[in-house]
């Protein structure tokens, strides 16, 4: 088990956002977070990658308890990859040097190393011609392959997705989608927040549905879309489908 | 090709009248400027001359012999101006970099220091610089530290200059720092990138970006702020040229030391626009207004 989380709870000032959510990830799995917006996916991605305190619970990696305070938490970000929604790659650096910051400070790379090393991930989402370009320059669908291969990069523990397609045009949905079709097949674990209802039903492992910060149903994909068992989650697909169907 | 029609076909008949319009209208822009730039000189010129004292303020402020006379004495004297903008630019670079990071820092434990900060610029953005000048060009060397010597005047300026510029100069860091928009800090921190690696190699690279403009504007006014050094007794330009005033007992030196410091700042007056305008273009591509 890569991802062992155990009554997590989360409260910004007197708003709980997370209401003990326990949750598992095995290693080489998909687990698909989907809820609608506000129902607490983006707040545990963070929690997990110690970009937020959390108010109570633990959260184990690999049976370390990264949420004990007297963890190097720079190191567990380390072993914990996050691609954000809207890419947040480095504004001021070509996606090349993107990709080889963290090599190079974090993992200790040096220069020719670092660059050889991105130059493969960017080949592997054909982005290698673009290597000097800077992201303003490029897509959204080339931004978030960029921004997942900066994370990837690292060779995660975990890689955390925070709705990474939904600020993407739909027809550069795809592109994406593909390349974490491809990750999972390398062996990356993953969790992610996501609205990609038919994705999460042929790719994942293990969907998880969130509403108003606790866990109304979980199971593998296949029965989870087929057979709903709460009605929370019926309606919530439906209105998800509909919204699909009308597009 | 599906599309037969190349990029390069002539325009068509509206697009041609619309920049023969555009054409004779800037034509014609061109003549209006270019007129009233003329009566406006001439004007100017004969309401000056015309003024009863103009001939005697014209022979002690514009007197040409007396001008190429003082020059070399003045043009001394601004060697020394350069001197002291190179070190106080250095200087309040370092310092105000330091500052404003110091600001930045959130432990419980650098509280004083944030305070300190804080009381530093609200002090030094409020002192008028010539105090600062009289306070530490006469009130250091009052302090009679044997080990320090007798400190050139040029060095006690140079660091009075320091002292106020920083203050400035940090609250623009400050500014560029707090521009980045987080999320650039929240993805160098998911990538494992200590607090001050994100810093140095996330924020503050892009917070030099955009605090380039009003940082020249600051040196530019640093760069005339050098001349006030002369109130503790270095011989500047300013202070050349008075002596030069005494000399001749006529005016002309302050005129000369004058343009000589416009003529300093005009380069960075137009690379500071220049690189305004750049950075403008880069954030709004495409735009008509």
């Amino acid at each position: 088990m890569i991802l062992n989380v155990k009554g997590l709870e989360k409260s910004f000032d007197d708003k709980a956002v997370l209401k003990g959510i326990d949750l598992e990830v095995y290693r080489g799995q998909i687990v698909a977070l989907i809820g609608s917006s506000g129902s607490g996916k983006s707040t545990l991605l963070r929690t997990i990658n110690l970009l937020e305190e959390i108010s109570d619970g633990q959260i184990f990696l690999n049976d370390e308890d990264i949420s004990d305070p007297r963890v190097d938490q720079d190191e567990i970000r380390r072993q914990v990859g996050l691609v954000f929604q809207a890419y947040n790659l480095f504004a001021h650096l070509s996606i090349l040097e993107n990709i080889t910051l963290a090599l190079r400070h974090v993992k200790g790379l040096n220069q020719a190393d670092a660059k050889a090393k991105a130059l493969a991930l960017l080949d592997r989402i054909g982005l290698a011609d673009k290597a000097d370009s800077y992201p303003d320059k490029l897509s959204g669908g080339q931004q978030q392959r960029t921004a997942i291969m900066r994370a990837v990069a690292l060779e995660p523990t975990l890689l955390l997705l925070d709705e990474v397609t939904s600020a993407l045009d739909p027809e550069l949905v795809g592109e994406v989608l593909e390349l974490i079709k491809d990750l999972k097949a390398g062996g990356t674990s993953i969790l992610m927040a996501t609205h990609e209802l038919s994705f999460a039903r042929d790719v994942a492992d293990w969907v998880v549905f969130l509403d108003g910060g606790v866990i109304i149903e979980e199971g593998p994909a296949k029965e989870f879309f087929s057979n709903p068992q709460q009605p929370r989650t019926i309606e919530f697909l439906q209105r998800l489908r509909r919204r699909a169907g009308d597009q | 090709m599906p599309n037969t029609k190349s990029p390069t076909l002539e325009p068509s008949q509206i697009e041609l009248d619309r920049r023969a319009f555009r054409h004779s209208r800037k034509q014609r822009s061109t003549l209006v400027a270019f007129i009233s730039t003329i009566a406006f000189a001439v004007i100017a010129y004969l309401s000056l001359t015309s003024a009863p004292g103009w001939d005697r303020v014209q022979q002690s402020f514009f007197n040409y012999e007396t001008a190429v006379e003082a020059l070399p004495h003045v043009l001394d004297g601004l060697l020394l101006n350069l001197r002291v903008l190179f070190f106080s630019a250095i200087g309040v670079l370092v310092f105000g970099l330091a500052l404003a990071l110091l600001r930045t820092l959130r432990s419980p434990i650098f509280t004083p220091i944030r305070l300190f900060v804080r009381g530093y610029v609200d002090l030094f953005r409020g002192l008028p610089l010539i105090i600062v000048l009289y306070l530490v060009g006469f009130g250091i060397p009052g302090l009679r530290l044997e080990f320090l010597g007798r400190i050139p005047a040029e060095v006690l300026g140079t660091v009075a200059l320091i002292l106020t510029y920083s203050a400035y100069v940090a609250e623009v860091f400050r500014a560029g720092i707090e521009a980045v928009h987080p999320s650039q800090r929240l993805a160098a921190r998911s990538l494992g990138l200590t607090y001050s690696q994100t810093m140095r190699l996330v924020v503050l690279p892009q917070a030099f970006r955009k605090v380039a403009p009003p940082l020249m504007n600051d040196f530019v006014s640093l760069q005339k702020d050098v001349g006030l050094i002369s109130v503790l007794g270095a011989v500047d330009a300013v202070r050349g040229a008075q002596i030069e005033v005494a000399h001749f007992a006529n005016f002309t030196p302050y005129v000369v030391a004058g343009l000589l410091f416009v003529l300093l700042a005009i380069p960075t007056v137009r690379l500071a626009d220049y690189i305004t305008n750049r950075l403008a273009k880069r954030e709004q591509a495409g735009a008509l207004l």
